[in-house]
């Protein structure tokens, strides 16, 4: 077969492919053609830079360069020039925000100096629809050692030994799960893989299966023969077109190829693996409500314990793991327990994917060890705040984890300090607020999710929720008294207490935290009527300096209601009777001379 | 495809395709590898710096001997294509002109194995931005 001299990546992930990148990737194939050198050069369509706002990436190997924001009216430049000339394409290139220098090399990206990619080895480097790419990154490999060298047992000492714990949120340890549903005694056993991502803002679990589906499908093969199943699930929301698309691939290419289905690799084990489709519901994350959905009925959590590993799916035990978390299941059996333990913290040993998302530069998907401070993730590989503003707090856990401060800026992450700084580390989702965000509004906006989202089975968060949600629609319309932030802080602790599963029992968890940390945000809203981020427009109050005005017109002339009115070259003023406080005349005032207070 | 029946066969397979996208892989280490730069400008190619890429490409894969090559723009010795600039992890670059496939098997075998210096060096007669 031809050997490539050169092998051109182009990011195939979901926000990539949205900016054209397939049509990059043609485009490429095209130009090849006409130079003739299509046998020379490869172009691959991978799984996610991670990188991802400054999409579309196209990396060039082996020189490792590393082009940012292509367009397909870009791709004969870089021909022209990289490919026949040799000549970087400058403008194309990443240029670091600090130093205002261009970076040539990927290596040379903070973005990615401080990460360790695990979970994410093989996305942005192998076609994600090519198996034997995976199989040469030592593919199956993990799963070939387990089935001819190992007893199930030994295996499960081993992810016991590497310390790994459930990526989905919960923390819970992996190797200890799976010995539970080993022990059961079943005719039957079940392998699932929890693909049902719903926090706002995540995004690891599709780039996973959109950037290395056969590494999920091979653990969750050592997962079937340590448990002693045959059977595999993958539950996933109908919404990842893209990753259903590539999975399916994956799971043909695995049974032609014999890495699934019967007798795999002449050992007499048995596994083959079945999609199941979701209708992206949040509750259905959590593994009971996951498999009532599974089984067609309602996506309604029941009481633990019977847990999954005594009765799960169609009432038979049932292992359920998180898309990263299998993900890191090969590496581990490949490269030993020492080493996956050797990286984090005592208590929380590899790395961890995390979505970076809100107000800052470097949107994207990072992966880093565990132990790692905010400090580095959000100034290191983020790359600071949007706009040079000030950095106030960043979301971790979704609606069901809470706010972290500037005062825990330099604390280790790990599952046990974020459940002990008030949030948690959820399913990986960042999002990271300034100074302009307003933390009752943020918890309004996640309260108005689990709202949304709740099943409605149990009384406490049916109900419960709703109310605290409108004693939050209160404070941010001006009409909160300061007993409503006792009452909220009591109904959330009832919820808390009460309700049946995980979703209730963390949806106060954002108003708790914000209250905590917030205190004196919510207590100008409810005793001022003021909202100190200026976000809350019931609560603003335009007005012009007299002083700074010069006449010039353009807010009478651009306000959309009519509400401001005045002479020429004389001051204006705005009728608050009128004024639907959409901020169009702060926008266009030259003179700063609209007062919002 | 046949299935794979057993993990010596996937062991065979992985080998195989692990040539596939070695060249990946080369890229996150490029410094502690060989590189070898060759000029392919129109003066390159027409000398024939392309057979001597493909030459250097095949012969060094054959040996088994890891290295990035690459193609880069005119160095400006035109008299003297196809040129090449050879890099030995941790030593200064290496000019070397009128490389053809004779010559390209000279330096691998003496300067890449036993970091013996050949004939047909260009000295260093210009300064760059870098080393001004």
């Amino acid at each position: 077969m031809a050997e490539y001299n050169m092998h051109i990546l182009v990011c195939g992930g979901t926000g990539c492919k949205a900016s054209q990148s397939e049509l990059i990737k043609s485009n490429f194939k095209n130009r090849l053609n006409e130079f003739g050198l299509s046998d020379e050069i490869q172009v691959v369509l991978t799984g996610c830079f991670g990188f991802c706002e400054k999409g579309p990436i196209v990396k060039i190997l082996p020189d490792n360069t590393f082009y940012t924001q292509v367009t397909p009216e870009d791709v004969s430049e870089i021909v022209n020039e990289h490919i026949i000339k040799g000549r970087k394409v400058e403008r194309l290139l990443y240029r670091d925000p600090e130093t205002n220098e261009l970076v040539g090399d990927s290596k040379g990206m903070d973005f990615y100096k401080k990460q360790i990619r695990i979970a994410l080895r093989n996305c942005g480097f192998i076609n994600p629809e090519n198996i034997e790419e995976y199989i040469g990154r030592d593919g199956y490999a993990a799963l070939g050692t387990c089935l001819s060298e190992k007893t199930p047992d030994e295996v499960i000492e081993m992810i016991k030994d590497s310390g790994l714990r459930g990526r989905g949120g919960g923390g819970f340890p992996t190797g200890l799960k799976w010995q539970l549903t080993r022990k059961s005694v079943s005719d039957q056993k079940y392998v699932v893989c929890n693909a049902d991502e719903g926090d706002p803002g995540a995004f690891m679990d599709r780039s996973i299966l959109e950037g290395d589906p056969h590494s999920v499908l091979e653990a969750m093969a050592i997962c079937g023969y340590c448990i002693g199943a045959d059977k595999g699930l993958v539950y996933i929301r109908a919404e990842y077109p893209l990753a259903i698309e590539r999975l399916k691939i994956a799971i043909n290419q695995a049974r032609e190829y014999g890495l699934l289905g019967d007798d795999i690799l002449g050992t007499g084990f048995n596994f083959d693996v079945e999609i199941r489709y979701g209708a992206g519901a949040f509750v259905c994350g959590e593994e009971t409500a996951l498999i009532h959905s599974m089984e067609g009925k309602r996506g309604e959590p029941t009481v633990k314990p019977p847990f999954p590993a005594e009765k799960g799916y169609n009432g038979k035990p049932t292992n359920v793991n998180n898309v990263e978390t299998f993900a890191n299941i090969p590496v581990i059996i490949n490269k030993g327990a020492e080493w996956f333990a050797s990286i984090g913290t005592e208590k929380s040993k590899g790395t961890k994917v995390f979505a970076l998302a809100g107000k800052i530069n470097n949107v994207g998907l990072i992966e880093v060890p565990m132990g790692i401070t905010l400090r580095e993730i959000i100034y290191d590989i983020g790359g600071g705040i949007k706009d040079g503003r000030e950095f106030k707090a960043v979301q971790t856990g979704g609606p069901s984890g809470g706010c972290l401060t500037k005062s825990f800026l330099d604390t280790p992450i790990d599952y046990d300090n974020l459940v002990a700084a008030g949030s948690m580390m959820g399913s990986g989702g960042m999002i990271v607020l300034d100074n302009t965000d307003c933390m009752v509004a943020i918890a309004k906006f996640y309260l108005e999710f689990t709202l949304d989202e709740s099943c409605g089975k149990c009384t406490p968060c049916r109900i419960g929720n709703k109310r605290l949600h409108e004693i939050l629609e209160k404070i941010t319309d001006g009409n909160g008294k300061v007993e409503d932030l006792d009452r909220l802080r009591l109904l959330s602790n009832v919820i808390k207490d009460t309700s049946l599963c995980g979703l209730g029992q963390t949806s106060p968890n954002p108003v708790l935290s914000t209250l905590d940390h917030f205190y004196d945000e919510y207590l100008a809203h409810v005793t001022t009527a003021s909202c100190p981020a200026g976000q809350c427009k019931a609560l603003m109050h335009y007005s012009i300096d007299p002083d700074k005005c010069t006449g010039c017109t353009l807010c009478f002339r651009n306000c959309p209601v009519g509400a401001i009115s005045g002479e020429r070259r004389a001051p204006h003023y705005i009728d608050q009777s009128l004024c639907i406080k959409c901020g169009v005349c702060v926008a266009k005032c030259k003179f700063d001379a609209v007062l919002i207070g | 495809m046949n299935k794979i029946k057993n993990l010596a066969d996937l062991k065979k397979l992985q080998s195989e395709v692990q040539s596939k996208i070695k060249l990946r892989e080369k890229g996150d280490s490029p410094e502690q590898l060989v590189q070898i730069k060759v000029s392919m400008a129109t003066c390159g190619i027409a000398s024939g710096a392309k057979e001597t890429m493909n030459f250097l490409i095949e012969e060094l894969d054959h040996q088994g001997i890891d290295a990035v090559v690459t193609q880069t723009g005119c160095m400006g010795y035109c008299y003297a294509e196809p040129t090449i600039e050879l890099t030995i992890p941790g030593q200064l670059p290496v000019v070397y002109g009128f490389v053809s496939k004779h010559k390209a098997q000279e330096i691998i075998e003496k300067h890449i194995k036993l970091n013996e210096l050949v004939d047909g060096i260009i000295p260093v007669a210009y300064s760059t931005i870098d080393n001004k």
